[in-house]
């Protein structure tokens, strides 16, 4: 029962891009609305201070699919990698730093014991990752069982997850709804390795290391196989690729034009109205927005059931992440850090206890004192982000409450000199290198990006809200309760980061029914 | 949420009297008593079978304040009323009420209850059943205000032949040319009283609907002017025989509010209760629109019957069996019927059992004496209500 008109697609996320290539290249018209004057949404290069470009929101490159990059030939494209294979490097102030890449130990002081363990712990946890990342290429499973058809895809799941054998089946599912503290605790002595590990756990999310869920997180960045990368030209190349591929493809990508409404006519989505009032119709609307912007905002709740909506309403999506730029005179240094170093993804946070400490404020609507950092100086490894001899750092910086108390417009500065004071200690000297700053709080990811709730995932990854849970049930499988409306962005499954999986399974849900 | 626009200290009493309390206290010589919700209601006041004439044959009053009424106002009250129930809310035009139910997503009655459609775009909702949690959870996306106001508006149902009469007694004038489901206002005493031809009964029947504090002295005009129509108090056991006679469902009772319901399979859709009728698709959606078309497509589980049993034995409770003696359903209200001259019984059995014609048995166990028996009652299917007076419908209604 297709309409005429083109497949609309809200929003030129790195999703709604993946998505767009992929009908495209099935052979629908495809037409790619996006607000902002470039693609990518939160998978975007651009500038923050004259001359310097940053990776705005995501900025490591760690789950792309594979199987996008290879089916859109997206090298082909124009993505290239500046860097891969990042080490981590966790800084202390009182000690020499750690580093780390998957399971290795490049450098550091351990006791022999954890060297020994970590790298059978590392193993482990990549394989229960595998499972999760064989779950991400697939539609989630209907938990209604009312054909055989429609039972086979939540029979692969239990088969994949038989396959990892009873005993790390077993291990798997004890250690799957686990706080990454007690997992760690169990396994190591070490305190910075104990942190450097944690921070995988907690990082993006609610989430404090003795938080349910935090294993989750940890093995969902693992999913992508736990190298993470630069792409050359920062995470907008990414998007730019996926474009191309999408433009190749024969869709129509239309930047500045804003979604204000998707229509809807006699029960069924059939074309959107923008922000400057036209109206465009479509065979089906597809929306890469957060479900709550989608489905509340651009749809609204009177066209779905109450309880529906109350779901959608109840997402949890609030960001804890803010994201620190900073434009430099002149490389940092960093205390004990060797300077060949200094490239790679450095973590701050020396203990268990500093990661759970910096979260408490934040449960009550206070920002840390104390944040834990990811920081990457990409301007290393791409020198088209800076002017020559200076550099940009890029840091995810946790935990910022999306609700601050006294908002973040009159609390911003103090943060800032919170974080500032973190890196100071750590990097004599760098306040000083500054020449100019940018702090993104959730907030401002809200306003500039449009997730709303500014948190990048599009929703908390957690196990009550994965798979046919994601984003809630009843719109878990890219369709929505309103015929002719999809969805296809981090809110969905598999979910966020970048990744583009969420864009491709969309695009086999709608080719089926257009 | 917001907090509630009026903060209430009910909590310091348990429960509280109705705003007719001081009359209905005064004639209530059985001292028979149950609470509705927050409030005390008279079972009986002297005589059951009396009070049951009065429905019948003469005009009876019965305070409904209880009932839970919730006002819902803004711009988007249309819209938000058409998600709600499951029927056209637009075709409920002004001075007009409707009955209707909602569904939850499952397409499984909440509850059931009337719109009084007040003004342009102000609709009371009235319902046995508190609703407030489930009309707030509603209420994302729509610009309207939702008002719990069961305790501000009291309310009287004048129900029988001579209630028109009562009514113009009273001086309603030209209170007989309100239509059935219709609504107006008349001035009383210095206040505003609202008048629907509504009710519980399926008889001739208004309800009347006023400020509190002027509830005692409709209640004194009301019973003199009803002096020589035979005009008498009723509690809610004479109510419930007049409603089961109609034909009529009541929630907990013929169907489990879906809200409640904690196993499987223990509530019923409007289509399970006979109210397909009730059910429009012709609206692109409402809460239970999908479920309910998914159920139209497969087929529903269960029918609503009223049954004209055999013999004079109350199928209390009773077991409904087919031809073969299979199991297949069970009554859920029952009576002897004065009106009707039978004993009769709404049931739920399973489908495709209840077509008029079906061959069905109640298992009905009574005893005499302490001694008990049992005995297999045909049953008839009955299509509409068991008691259906033609003035019910009839406007101008009877005023003599």
């Amino acid at each position: 029962m297709t309409e005429p008109g083109p497949i609309v697609i809200i929003g030129a996320g790195h999703n709604g891009l993946a998505c767009a290539a992929y009908l495209a290249r099935a052979g629908r018209q495809v037409r790619v609305l996006e607000a902002a004057d470039q693609v990518g949404g939160a998978a975007v290069t651009r500038a923050f201070a004259p001359g310097f470009k940053v990776s705005a929101v995501a900025h490591l490159l760690m789950q792309l699919d594979p199987a996008i990059e290879r089916e859109l030939r997206l090298s082909s494209h124009g993505l290239a990698l500046a860097r891969s294979g990042l080490a981590t490097v966790a800084l202390a102030s009182e000690r020499a730093p750690l580093v780390l890449r998957g399971g290795e130990v490049l450098a550091g002081d351990l006791p022999q014991a954890d060297r020994a363990a970590l790298p059978g712990f590392h193993a482990t946890l990549r394989k229960f990752a595998g499972f999760i990342a064989r779950q991400h290429g697939r539609v989630p499973p209907r938990l209604a069982f009312d054909s055989w058809r429609r039972a086979l895809p939540a029979a692969a799941v239990g088969f994949d997850l038989r396959r990892l054998g009873q005993r790390d089946m077993r291990e798997f599912l004890r250690i799957a709804t686990l706080n990454i503290h007690d997992v760690l605790e169990d396994n190591f002595e070490d305190p910075l390795l104990k942190a450097a590990l944690a921070i995988d756990g907690v990082l993006g999310a609610r989430l404090g290391p003795r938080s349910g869920n935090s294993v989750y997180n940890a093995l969902y960045r693992l999913s992508g196989g736990g190298a993470s990368a630069l792409p050359r030209g920062g995470m907008g190349s990414v998007s730019a690729a996926l474009a191309a591929a999408a433009r190749a493809a024969g869709a129509r990508i239309e930047c500045g034009t804003e979604v204000r409404e998707i229509l809807v006519r006699e029960g069924r989505a059939c074309g959107v109205v923008t922000a400057a009032g036209a109206e465009i119709p479509a065979a089906c609307v597809v929306s890469n927005a957060d479900p709550r912007t989608s489905l509340l905002r651009l749809l609204g709740a009177r066209h779905l059931e109450a309880e529906f909506a109350r779901r959608v309403q109840h997402v949890r999506s609030a960001g804890y992440a803010a994201k620190l730029h900073l434009a430099l005179g002149a490389l940092p240094q960093f205390r004990g850090l060797e300077p060949s170093r200094l490239g790679e993804r450095l973590v701050i946070a020396p203990s268990l206890d500093y990661i759970e400490q910096a979260f408490n404020p934040a449960k009550y609507g206070e920002f840390s004192p104390q944040p834990l950092l990811e920081v990457t100086i990409p301007s290393i490894h791409d020198a088209d982000l800076a002017p020559a001899g200076r550099h940009v750092l890029s840091a995810i910086v946790q935990y910022a409450p999306y609700e601050l108390r006294g908002g973040w417009e009159a609390r911003r500065a103090e943060f800032q000199a919170a974080i500032m004071a973190v890196l100071e200690r750590h990097a004599p000297g760098i306040g000083a290198l500054v020449q100019h700053a940018e702090l993104l709080t959730p907030v401002d990811i809200e306003r500039e990006f449009r997730i709303g709730g500014g948190h990048w995932h599009h929703g908390e990854l957690a196990l009550d809200q994965f798979m046919m849970l994601r984003p809630v049930p009843g719109a878990a499988q890219y369709q929505t309760p309103v015929p002719g409306l999809y969805l296809c962005g981090a809110g969905c499954h598999p979910g966020g980061g970048v990744m583009g999986s969420a864009g491709r399974n969309a695009a086999r849900v709608i080719l089926e029914e257009h | 949420m917001p907090p509630p626009a009026v903060a209430r200290d009910h909590f310091h009493q348990a429960v509280l009297a109705t705003p007719f309390h001081a009359r209905t206290a005064a004639l209530n010589q059985l001292n028979l008593w149950h609470r509705w919700r927050d409030h005390t209601v008279a079972d009986a006041y002297f005589d059951v079978g009396m009070e049951y004439n009065a429905i019948r044959n003469s005009c009876a009053v019965f305070d409904l304040s209880p009932m839970t009424k919730h006002l819902i106002t803004g711009p988007d009250a249309l819209a938000y009323m058409n998600r709600l129930v499951t029927r056209d809310v637009a075709k409920i035009k002004p001075g007009r009420v409707g009955y209707c139910l909602w569904c939850d997503e499952a397409g499984q009655v909440i509850d059931d209850g009337t719109i009084f459609h007040l003004r342009e775009s102000v609709y009371r909702l009235c319902s046995q059943e508190r609703q407030l949690d489930w009309l707030m959870a509603s209420k994302l996306g729509f610009d309207v205000g939702i008002v719990e106001e069961t305790n501000d508006v009291a309310g009287l149902a004048v129900q029988g032949p001579t209630s028109c009469a009562v009514l113009k007694a009273l001086g309603l004038a030209g209170i007989e040319t309100l239509a059935p489901f219709a609504l107006r206002t008349w001035p009383f005493a210095g206040t505003e009283l609202t008048v629907s031809r509504t009710g519980y009964t399926g008889d001739l029947g208004y309800e009347l609907w006023i400020d509190p504090a002027h509830a005692l002295a409709l209640w004194d005009a009301l019973f003199e002017a009803g002096r020589e129509h035979g005009i008498r108090a009723i509690g809610t056991m004479a109510l419930e025989m007049s409603r089961i006679e109609a034909g009529f469902i009541q929630a907990g009772v013929d169907f489990l509010p879906a809200d409640r319901a904690v196993r499987v399979d223990r509530t019923r859709s409007p289509f399970e209760l006979d109210l397909g009728r009730l059910v429009d698709f012709s609206k692109p959606n409402f809460t239970g629109r999908r479920a309910l078309l998914a159920e139209r497509e497969r087929g529903s589980r269960y029918r609503l019957v009223r049954l004209d049993i055999e013999g004079n034995k109350v199928a209390k409770d009773a077991y409904i069996y087919d031809h073969r003696r299979r199991h297949i359903g069970v009554t859920t209200s029952f009576m002897w019927s004065p009106a009707a001259k039978a004993s009769i019984a709404l049931a739920s059995v399973a489908m495709p059992w209840g077509r008029p014609g079906d061959e069905l048995y109640a298992e009905i166990y009574y005893q005499k004496e302490l001694k008990w028996s049992r005995f297999m009652a045909r049953c008839r299917v009955v299509e509409g209500a068991f008691y259906d007076p033609a003035r019910r419908r009839a406007t101008p209604a009877l005023d003599r």
